[in-house]
C-alpha cells in the first residue's frame, strides 16, 4: 500500500526512540547507547561497502583517523568543540578516504579487503610508533568538549554526547538509506551482481565504488569522533585489525541487508559485551564468539533477515 | 545509399596459435540488421568484443561515425552509442526488471549522483514503454533472477535499448532458447530494432533466423570473412554451405 511505513523502518524508529528514552531511566545506559549509535554509525560504512560484495578489514583506520582528529586538535590545539571535532573528523576521514580509495577500488573481493587491511596496519604502526606525537600504545586522551561555547559536567556530557550520538544517526542513517535508493545506491549494488554489465551501459564500476568507500570512509570517521569524544580517549588499537573485525562482525550480525541491520548489530554486539563482561569478564569474547555461531548457522542475513525467516517458515502474519 | 556507421579495417587478432581476425574489413550500414555466421571458432564473437572495446585488436582500426574507435574503454564507446546484448544475458539478478532499465537509462544521462530514488526518475514511463515494445512489461517488477531464459535475453536487449544506441550487437540472441519461441523473439526484437531505428550485428547460427530476419549476412571462417552478401546470395553459395553450413 502507498505511504505504509515498511517494518523494518518501524523497528529502526523504535529503536531510536528507546535510545532517547531509556537512559533516562538508567543513567549507565547513557554511555552505552551513544556507543551502541556511534558504532552503529562506523558499521553502516561496512553495510554500504557489503552491497557492493566487497568487505573491508581494514575500516578501523577511518574510525581511528575520526578519534585521533579529535585527540590531535585537543593536544595540539588545545579545548575543542563538539561540532568543530564532527566536521573535522569527517574532512579528515573523508580525505583519507579518497586517498585510500583511489588505490583500492581497483581490487575486488579478498585483494579488496587485505589492501584495506594493509593500509589500516601502517596507520596502526604509526600511532603506535610515532611516540613524541601520539603517545603510543597509551594513546591521547580527549578532554571533555564544549558545544559552541557551552561547557557541560560528566554527567550532564554523558546524555548531551548521547543526543549527539542520536541525531548523528538518525541522518546517517536516513542519508544511506536515501543513497541506496538512488541510481549511484543501486549501481553500487549493480556492481555485485553484474560488473561487466555496468561497464557496458557507460558506468565506471571504479567511480561508483570509490563514492561509496568515501561515504562509508566519512561514516566512519564520523563514528571515531564520536567514540573518541564518548570514551574521551583516542588509542592505536582504534585502527588495529581486530577493531576492524569487530565492524565486519557487526555487520553480519546485524545484517547488511537494510542500514537498519547496522544498529541492530550493535546494539546486540554491544549489549553482550556489556553484560557478558560484567559477569564473564575473561570469557565475554567467547559468547560474542557463540552468539555469532549461531546468527550464521540459524540467521544468515543477520538480525534484520530474522523477520523475513520466520514469515517464510510461515509461523509469522503477512 | 545508406551510410556507413561502423567501418572496420584490417582488424588482427591472435591467442596463441589461434588466428581469431585476420584482417577483417567490414562496413555495418545504417538502418540494416546484418547477421554474423560462421563455424564455433570462427571469431565472430572476438570481432563483437574488439567493436566494443573488451579486446584490443593487434592490427586495424574500428571506426564509428567516422571516429576511430580502437582500443576504447567499453563504457566510451557505449556512450559514443553503441550497445551490446550477450549471449548468456547479462542483468543484475537481485534487482527488478524496472531496476535494471532504469540504471540504464540513469548510465546514459550520466547523472547518477542525485539523491532522488531510483523508482522515482522521470524515466520511468519511457522504461515501461521498452519493456512493453520488448514484450516484457509484465515482468517489470520481478526479480531478474526469477526470469525464465528467453525473457531474460529479451531484458538483456531492453537494457541495451534503455541507452538509446544508434547500434546494437548482439551475440546468439536466440540461443538457449527454446525453438518454439525463437521466431516469436526475432519478430518483437526486429520490430522494436526498427520502431527505435537501431541498426543491428547479430552472431546466428539458426540459418532459418538468418534468412528471415537479416538484410545482408557476413560469412566468417577462421578469423576472415569468406563472403558478403544478402541472405539468398550467402546461403546458395556452395563453399558457404559446405564449409559452414554443413550441407
Amino acid at each position: 500500500m502507498a505511504g505504509r511505513i515498511k517494518p523494518i523502518t518501524a523497528a529502526a524508529a523504535i529503536f531510536f526512540l528507546v535510545s532517547a528514552v531509556a537512559p533516562l531511566f538508567v543513567s549507565s545506559w547513557a554511555t552505552l547507547f551513544a556507543l551502541i549509535l556511534a558504532k552503529g554509525v562506523v558499521v553502516l560504512g561496512i553495510v554500504l561497502l557489503l552491497q557492493a560484495g566487497q568487505v573491508s578489514f581494514g575500516h578501523a583506520m577511518f574510525f581511528a583517523v575520526g578519534a585521533y582528529t579529535a585527540a590531535f586538535w585537543g593536544r595540539y590545539v588545545g579545548g575543542g568543540d563538539i561540532v568543530l571535532f564532527l566536521v573535522l573528523g569527517a574532512i579528515s576521514s573523508t580525505v583519507s578516504g579518497l586517498i585510500v580509495g583511489l588505490f583500492v577500488v581497483r581490487y575486488r573481493d579478498i585483494f579488496f579487503g587485505m589492501l584495506n587491511l594493509a593500509f589500516s596496519m601502517v596507520l596502526w604502526s604509526l600511532l603506535e610508533k610515532m611516540y613524541p606525537y601520539t603517545n603510543g600504545a597509551d594513546g591521547i586522551r580527549v578532554a571533555r568538549p564544549s558545544l559552541l561555547g557551552f561547557s557541560f559536567t560528566p554527567e550532564t556530557f554523558q546524555y548531551l554526547i548521547l543526543y549527539i550520538s542520536l541525531l548523528t544517526a538518525i541522518a546517517a542513517f536516513y542519508g544511506v538509506q536515501r543513497y541506496l535508493e538512488s541510481p549511484l545506491g543501486h549501481m553500487l549494488r549493480a556492481i555485485k551482481s553484474n560488473e561487466t554489465r555496468l561497464e557496458y551501459l557507460g558506468t565506471s564500476a571504479r567511480r561508483v565504488l570509490l563514492v561509496g568507500y568515501v561515504i562509508s570512509a566519512f561514516l566512519g570517521g564520523i563514528g571515531g569522533t564520536l567514540v573518541a569524544m564518548i570514551q574521551q580517549i583516542a588509542t592505536p588499537e582504534f585502527g588495529y585489525w581486530t577493531k576492524s573485525g569487530e565492524f565486519v562482525f557487526i555487520a553480519i550480525l546485524g545484517g547488511g541487508a537494510h542500514a537498519f541491520g547496522a544498529f541492530a548489530g550493535a546494539a546486540m554486539f554491544e549489549c553482550v559485551r556489556f553484560y557478558a563482561a560484567a559477569h564473564l569478564a575473561d570469557s565475554w569474547q567467547l559468547i560474542l564468539g557463540v552468539v555469532l555461531i549461531v546468527i550464521i548457522l540459524y540467521a544468515p542475513n543477520g538480525l534484520i533477515g530474522l523477520r523475513q525467516r520466520y514469515r517464510q517458515s510461515g509461523l509469522g502474519g503477512s | 545509399m545508406a551510410g556507413v556507421l561502423l567501418s572496420a579495417k584490417g582488424i588482427k587478432i591472435r591467442f596463441g596459435g589461434v588466428v581469431a581476425a585476420d584482417g577483417i574489413d567490414l562496413d555495418v550500414l545504417e538502418g540494416e540488421n546484418l547477421a554474423i555466421i560462421g563455424p564455433n571458432g570462427a571469431g565472430k564473437t572476438t570481432f563483437l568484443n574488439i567493436s566494443t572495446g573488451y579486446l584490443r585488436p593487434q592490427a586495424g582500426t574500428i571506426n564509428f561515425l567516422g571516429q576511430n574507435i580502437t582500443a576504447q574503454l567499453p563504457r566510451t564507446i557505449t556512450k559514443l552509442g553503441i550497445a551490446r546484448a550477450f549471449q548468456i544475458p547479462q542483468l543484475f539478478l537481485d534487482q527488478t526488471v524496472m531496476e535494471n532499465m532504469l540504471i540504464s537509462a540513469a548510465s546514459r544521462q550520466g547523472r547518477p549522483s542525485g539523491f532522488q530514488a531510483l523508482s522515482r526518475l522521470p524515466d520511468v514511463p519511457e522504461m515501461e514503454r521498452l519493456l512493453d515494445l520488448v514484450g516484457v512489461s509484465s515482468y517489470a517488477q520481478r526479480k531478474a533472477r526469477e526470469l525464465p531464459e528467453g525473457q531474460r535475453k529479451l531484458v538483456d536487449i531492453s537494457l541495451a535499448l534503455a541507452l538509446k544506441p544508434r547500434l546494437l550487437l548482439m551475440d546468439e540472441p536466440t540461443s538457449g532458447v527454446a525453438s518454439s519461441e525463437k521466431l516469436e523473439i526475432m519478430d518483437i526484437l526486429t520490430t522494436a530494432l526498427a520502431k527505435e531505428k537501431v541498426t543491428s550485428v547479430f552472431v546466428e547460427h539458426d540459418m532459418d533466423m538468418v534468412e528471415r530476419y537479416a538484410n545482408r549476412v557476413a560469412v566468417w571462417n577462421v578469423g576472415k570473412i569468406q563472403k558478403v552478401g544478402t541472405p539468398a546470395e550467402v546461403l546458395a553459395d556452395p563453399k558457404v554451405r559446405e564449409q559452414v553450413i554443413g550441407i
